[in-house]
């Protein structure tokens, strides 16, 4: 990941100096009766790297979609570096240094891969609104640019995304979410469907992002998700089951019955 | 075109380089040039009947075209909007009906007009945006029929059934905009401004962001935008678009009434947004003159085969679903696919060459 692409600080709103770049407390999330997630409640440090591991329905995208605002949860509160924003719309979470990526690729199939980046980079600086186009040289053309080349898409730059193949999709997701300076990125499957050739690629672009840039990664390959991550929350039916570094995770019998020998699936 | 044209900016030479007139098509210089000259070889009824009533319809329909096109939000309030402005224009300036009309100078009530429909639009926008498709065209479907009675049984100020009558536009410098040839160039010229400001626009961010809602709103949230508030600005864009087109619309018939906005004008816009292809800004305008030389022509053709001539509304109805069945993205459609049958006609195994 080249550095100056997350160089320049865009506009960030109410941004409050803490430690913590997320914290869940007694976090619930009922859809009717069944309880998607219940009780959930974790810290991650800023800069932090921590893999949520869990089976099928264990409530790991529940949980993404309750921290980005996608849903708002039940109960519970969700603070985002040191400021509670559990009643704040997706888009005032994401002005403050918020990103994700989603397991299945929702782009903007009729625009192409510029016009992509170029939003996700406009979409937390001013000029939002703008009825002017950008002139040659605009400094948020020139970061989509560099975050394009970082994701190795510089030859489709033009090309509608709805043209892109599949693994080049998935690295444009990523590009997106690494516009515009983010501080935690939830990483919602991103090997999912890649090729061994590009999920080596997508462990590099993770290791090799800034150290200011924390992440959270839902993973179901677990050679990707305990390479690139520093601590581990395992899921069970919607509750935090265990929390660990790698090693002690996957060293750790309970977790081994779960994930070696079926658990309840 | 994008935001970048090249992946390689450093490099000078083709594509984006060039000077915005080498851009554009020469068919577009010609289809310019030809509309510039027509006056010298058209009578008084081609320019003021059916080119003036196409660039206003045209204008109108554009920015249905917008909302739908860009925005994905098929709104049957533009009409109501434009019907607003050019009642505005009646009421402020000055018309048959004395002492209902205020008589303020034109850079009084041009202006007003404008705000006030597009006030009036970006409420109509805030109640239609929180809904998706079906539901956005029965709100403003609801509303636009609200406020046809409405006007229809106001007296105080919309002088209900018969409305107002002679409303004409300024004799600026000298001109009077409602002779013919006055009145084809100065519904041009507004039409082919709203035109560039719609493309414009559309590559700008603010255009830009509306299609990337179109795509996915719920991403769009996820990058930091507004989808809500930026739905709403569509509506207020779009409302100025057609404000301008109500105006021209009460000057062109001197007179305006609630049946300007009753309900089949309301369907008519979107008739002809989507017989011309809401697809690109150019369509509307396509949609605008097939229907306005429908409307002004079928009557005779009608009659000449011995049926009445009040059913031309049945062969636009026939036009319309013919279209729609065969080509559902409009004539724009059409055209597109025979452009991309004729590229593919070079190489039929790798599709190159030919055009």
């Amino acid at each position: 990941m080249s550095a100056p692409a997350m160089a320049s600080a865009p506009e960030r709103l109410g941004s409050v100096s803490t430690d913590s770049a997320l914290e869940l407390r007694g976090v619930t999330k009922l859809f009717g009766a069944l309880a998607a997630i219940s009780d959930v409640t974790m810290t991650v440090r800023s800069g932090e790297r921590r893999a949520v591991l869990g089976s099928n329905g264990a409530g790991k995208t529940t949980l993404f979609n309750c921290v980005t605002g996608d849903f708002l949860p039940t109960s519970g509160t969700i603070r985002l570096f040191g400021e509670d924003v559990t009643r704040f719309p997706a888009y005032e979470r994401v002005r403050r240094g918020l990103r994700r990526t989603y397991q299945i690729s929702l782009l903007f199939g009729g625009l192409t891969v510029a016009d992509n980046v170029y939003l996700a980079c406009r979409g937390v600086s001013r000029g939002r609104y703008s009825m002017l186009r950008p002139r040659r040289g605009d400094a948020l053309v020139q970061r989509a640019k560099e975050l394009i080349a970082a994701v190795n898409l510089t030859e489709v730059t033009t090309t509608p995304v709805s043209e892109l193949s599949y693994g080049q999709q998935r690295q444009l997701e990523i590009a997106l979410a690494l516009a515009g300076a983010p501080r935690l990125i939830l990483f919602d499957e991103p090997a999912a469907g890649l090729s061994p050739t590009e999920r080596v690629e997508l462990i590099r672009i993770l290791t090799d992002m800034p150290g200011h840039i924390g992440y959270i990664i839902i993973e179901h390959d677990m050679d990707v998700a305990l390479r690139v991550a520093e601590s581990v929350t395992m899921m069970h039916n919607g509750r935090v089951f265990k929390e660990g570094t790698p090693e002690e995770i996957e060293n750790d019998p309970e977790v081994q019955a779960l994930y070696l020998g079926g658990g309840d699936e | 075109m994008a935001v970048f044209d090249t992946t390689e900016p450093q490099t000078a030479g083709a594509g984006a380089d060039r000077a915005w007139w080498e851009r554009i098509p020469a068919a577009w210089w010609a289809l310019l040039a030809l509309l510039v000259v027509l006056p010298a070889f058209a009578n008084d009824f081609v320019l003021f009947q059916v080119m003036g009533w196409t660039f206003i319809l045209g204008m109108i329909a554009l920015s249905l075209m917008f909302l739908a096109g860009y925005g994905g939000m098929v709104s049957l309030i533009q009409m109501s909007v434009a019907a607003l402005a050019g009642y505005m224009v009646a009421i402020f300036g000055t018309s048959g009906m004395a002492e209902l009309s205020m008589g303020l100078p034109w850079w009084v009530y041009i202006p007003v007009a404008i705000v006030i429909a597009a006030i009036f639009g970006t409420i109509v926008g805030a109640l239609a945006v929180r809904t998706e498709g079906i539901y956005t065209i029965m709100i403003t479907l609801a509303i636009a029929s609200a406020f046809f009675y409405f006007t229809r049984q106001n007296y105080a100020i919309f002088n209900g059934y018969s409305g107002f009558n002679l409303v004409v536009p300024p004799q600026l410098f000298g001109v009077d905009w409602r002779q013919p040839v006055p009145f084809y160039y100065l519904t041009g010229a507004m039409a082919l401004v709203c035109y560039l400001a719609v493309i414009y626009v559309s590559r700008a961010p603010f255009g830009l962001v509306l299609q990337g809602i179109r795509d996915n709103p719920r991403r769009m949230a996820a990058l930091g935008y507004n989808v809500t508030a930026h739905r709403i600005a569509a509506y207020t864009f779009a409302s100025v678009i057609a404000a301008l087109g109500g105006i021209l619309l009460v000057w062109q018939n001197a007179q305006i009434a609630p049946g300007t906005a009753g309900i089949p004008a309301v369907i008519d816009i979107l008739v002809i947004a989507v017989i011309g292809g809401i697809g690109r800004p150019i369509g509307p305008f396509i949609g605008a003159l097939i229907y306005v030389l429908l409307r002004t022509f079928s009557p005779d053709v009608l009659t000449a085969i011995g049926f009445e001539g009040e059913r031309f509304k049945l062969l636009v109805g026939l036009g319309f679903l013919a279209l729609v069945f065969w080509s559902p993205d409009g004539v724009l459609g059409m055209w597109d696919r025979w452009r991309a049958g004729r590229a593919r006609a070079g190489d039929p195994l790798t599709g190159k060459g030919g055009q």
